[in-house]
C-alpha cells in the first residue's frame, strides 16, 4: 500500500533522510521508530508529500506521490507531529471545514463532525473554541481531522508523544480499530513499547538511515529480550547479585554502582522473572526493588549500533 | 469540476477567516483606531499649517489615509499567513485534495470584506471631521471599489510574505516597513511641486500617488481627467495582484518544504 525506495533528503550540510526504503503492505501497521532528529517527520512528510525529497521515489495506494499528488490526498490521513488546529474555530467547526475541504458536502460534513467528536470523546468541548483545549483534546481532534474522509492510509507521527499514560492507551485503542477497519498505517514513535503493541513491523531509523527493520520478535531475537532490574541495598552486595545471576542472563549484566542497580537482560518472558527470584533467594541477595520491562529505544540502540540514541554518530 | 472546487474552496476558507474576525474583535478594533488616529492628527495638526489651493486640507489628505491604511491590508495578510504555517494548518490544508488557490483566496476575500468595513468607519469618522463627497453617489462608490481592490493587491503581497518568512513576527515587520516610505513619498499629505526635484520623478510614477489622483477625481472632481489616474491604478492593481498571487501560490506548494 505504501511503497518508498531510496529517499534522500537534505537540508544544507544536514541529512535528514539518507536512502530509507519503506514498504506497508495493505492493512498493515508499520512503525517508524527512532531518536529526535532520526528523519521520522522528514520520512512521513515526504509521502502526502508536504515535502519533496531530493532522490528517491514513493508510491500510496498505486498513486506516484510526486506524479499523481492530487491521487494521493484523496486517499489519506495524516496528523502531523504537533497538533494543526484552528484555535479560533470550534472543535465542531475544525472538522466540518476538513469534511468540507474533502467535499463531503455540507450535511454529510457535519455528520461526520458529529459522529468522530463521540468517537474522540470531545462532545463535551465540541462547541468550544480549540484554543481552551488540552493538548491532549488538541491531539485527538488533530487525529479525528484526519480521519474525516475515512482515509484507507493514513500516517500519524508520533500519536502519542504527549499524552498522559491514559490517553495514551486510549489512542492505542482507536488506532487499533482503525487497523480492524482495514487502514493501512505508517506511525512513528520513540517507543519500543508502542511500535511493539501497534505494529506488524517495525523499521528503525537513525541519522537518515534505516538500521534494522523487522516484527517485534525478530528485533527482539536482536537486541535481546526483557531486562530484569534489581537494586540491592548495600554496594558491597552487587558481585554477589551479578554472579548470582551470571547463568540466567544473555549479555554482560550492566551495573550502576551509585543506585546499587543491576540489570540483566533475560529470556524466555515471567518464567526468567521467578528463575531470577530464585537463584538470589538460593544467593542470599535481598533486592529492594525488581522491576522486569521490555528494552527501552536507548538499549535497542546500544545493541544494534554500539551507541546509544544520545551520542548521536 | 476543478474551477467549482476551486470557488467552493474558497468559500469555506473564507468563512473560516470571517468566523476569525468575529472571535477576535480586537483585531478589527484596533485596526480600525490606527487610521482614526491618523485622521485625527492629521486633521487637527496639519490642517492649518499646509494651505493646497483651491481644496480644504481634511479633503486633500483623506484619500491618501484611505490608501495607506489599505496598504496596511498587507500585514494582516503576511502574520496571518506566517500564523497558520506555523501552527502547522498549512500542512494540514496542503495535505488535504482541496484548491490549491483556495487558502490563498479564501483568506483575501475575507480581508477584502474586513478591509471593507474599515473603510466604512473610516468615512464616517471622515464625516465626523468635515471630510465629505462632492462628486455624487457613483463616483464615491467608485473609488469605494477602487481602494478594496487596492487591499486586495497589497494582500496579496502580503502572502508572498508570510509564506516565504519564519516567524509571525517577521512576518509582520517585512509587511510594515516599506509601507509608511511608500505611501508617504506621494502627493497624499504634501503637493507634489513641494518635494525636491528628483524624488517627483520617483513619486510621479507611484501607485500611490495614481491612487490619490484617482480618488480626488472620483470624491471631488478634482483635478485633471479621472481616466488616466484611473486607469494607472487599476492596471497597477491588476499587475500586483497577478504576480503576487502567482509566487503566492507557487510558495504554498511548496511551503515548508
Ligand atoms: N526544515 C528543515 N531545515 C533544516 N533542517 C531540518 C529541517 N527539517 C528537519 N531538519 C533536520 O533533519 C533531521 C531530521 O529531522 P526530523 O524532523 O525528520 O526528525 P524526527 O525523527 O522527526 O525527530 P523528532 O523525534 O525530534 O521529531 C534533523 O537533524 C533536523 O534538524
Ligand atoms: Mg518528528
Amino acid at each position: 500500500m505504501i511503497v518508498a525506495e531510496g529517499l534522500a533528503k537534505h537540508y544544507g550540510k544536514v541529512t535528514a533522510l539518507d536512502g530509507v526504503d519503506l514498504r506497508v503492505p495493505a492493512g498493515t501497521v508499520l512503525g517508524l521508530l527512532g531518536p529526535n532528529g532520526a528523519g521520522k517527520t522528514t520520512a512521513v512528510r515526504s509521502l502526502p508529500p508536504l515535502l519533496r525529497p531530493d532522490t528517491g521515489r514513493a508510491t500510496v495506494a498505486g498513486h506516484d506521490v510526486l506524479r499523481d499528488p492530487a491521487a494521493v490526498r484523496k486517499v489519506i490521513g495524516l496528523s502531523g507531529q504537533y497538533a494543526a488546529v484552528d484555535e479560533h474555530l470550534t472543535g465542531r467547526e475544525n472538522l466540518d471545514m476538513v469534511g468540507r475541504l474533502f467535499h463531503l458536502g455540507g450535511k454529510a460534513s457535519q455528520a461526520r463532525a458529529a459522529e468522530l467528536l463521540e468517537r474522540f470523546d470531545l462532545v463535551d468541548a465540541a462547541d468550544r473554541v480549540t484554543k481552551t483545549y488540552s493538548g491532549g483534546m488538541r491531539r485527538r481532534l488533530d487525529l479525528a481531522a484526519s480521519l474525516v474522509a475515512r482515509p484507507q492510509v493514513i500516517f500519524l507521527d508520533e500519536p502519542t508523544t504527549g499524552l498522559d499514560p491514559r490517553s495514551r492507551l486510549g489512542m492505542w485503542d482507536v488506532i487499533r480499530e482503525l487497523v480492524r477497519e482495514g487502514a493501512t498505517l505508517l506511525l512513528t514513535t520513540q517507543y519500543l513499547e508502542e511500535a511493539d503493541a501497534l505494529a506488524d513491523n517495525i523499521a528503525i531509523i537513525d541519522s537518515g538511515k534505516l538500521i534494522a527493520q523487522g516484527t517485534a520478535n525478530e528485533l527482539k531475537a536482536q537486541v535481546g529480550g526483557e531486562r530484569v532490574e534489581l537494586v540491592v541495598a548495600d554496594r558491597s552486595e552487587v558481585p554477589k547479585a551479578v554472579a548470582a545471576l551470571e547463568s540466567l542472563a544473555t549479555a554482560d549484566p550492566v551495573v550502576d554502582e551509585d543506585t546499587h542497580m543491576v540489570t540483566v537482560q533475560v529470556s524466555g518472558g515471567t518464567r526468567a522473572l521467578a528463575d531470577v527470584v530464585r537463584e538470589l533467594d538460593t544467593a542470599g541477595v535481598v533486592a529492594q526493588d525488581l522491576a522486569f520491562r521490555r528494552p527501552t529505544l536507548d538499549e535497542v540502540f546500544l545493541s544494534l549500533t554500539g551507541h546509544s540514541t544520545e551520542e548521536g554518530s | 469540476m476543478s474551477l467549482s472546487y476551486a470557488v467552493s474552496d474558497s468559500v469555506v476558507i473564507t468563512r473560516r477567516h470571517l468566523k476569525h474576525t468575529t472571535r477576535i474583535p480586537e483585531l478589527l478594533f484596533f485596526s480600525v483606531m490606527q487610521p482614526i488616529i491618523f485622521i485625527l492628527l492629521f486633521t487637527v495638526v496639519f490642517a492649518n499649517a499646509i494651505k493646497i489651493p483651491g481644496m480644504d486640507y481634511k479633503n486633500y489628505m483623506m484619500p491618501a489615509i484611505f490608501v495607506q491604511t489599505m496598504a496596511f491590508a498587507t500585514t494582516g495578510t503576511a502574520a496571518g499567513f506566517a500564523d497558520d504555517l506555523h501552527k502547522g494548518l498549512i500542512d494540514r490544508f496542503r495535505s488535504l485534495p482541496m484548491a490549491r488557490s483556495a487558502v490563498l483566496i479564501g483568506r483575501l476575500v475575507a480581508e477584502a470584506a474586513r478591509n471593507t468595513l474599515t473603510l466604512f468607519i473610516m468615512i464616517g469618522a471622515g464625516y465626523a471631521v468635515g471630510f465629505r463627497f462632492q462628486n455624487g453617489l457613483l463616483p464615491a462608490l467608485g473609488g469605494i471599489v477602487l481602494l478594496v481592490a487596492f487591499a486586495f493587491a497589497f494582500s496579496s503581497i502580503g502572502t508572498v510574505i508570510g509564506l516565504g518568512v519564519k516567524t509571525v513576527e517577521a512576518a509582520q515587520m517585512a509587511g510594515m516597513i516599506w509601507i509608511f516610505p511608500l505611501t508617504f513619498l506621494s502627493n497624499g499629505f504634501v503637493p507634489m511641486t513641494s518635494l525636491p526635484g528628483w524624488l517627483q520623478g520617483i513619486v510621479r510614477y507611484s501607485p500611490v500617488t495614481a491612487m490619490n489622483n484617482a480618488l480626488r477625481a472620483m470624491f471631488y472632481g478634482h483635478g485633471q481627467a479621472l481616466a488616466s489616474p484611473a486607469l494607472q491604478s487599476v492596471v497597477w492593481i491588476a499587475g500586483i495582484s497577478v504576480v503576487f498571487l502567482f509566487l503566492g501560490v507557487r510558495q504554498y506548494k511548496k511551503a515548508a518544504g
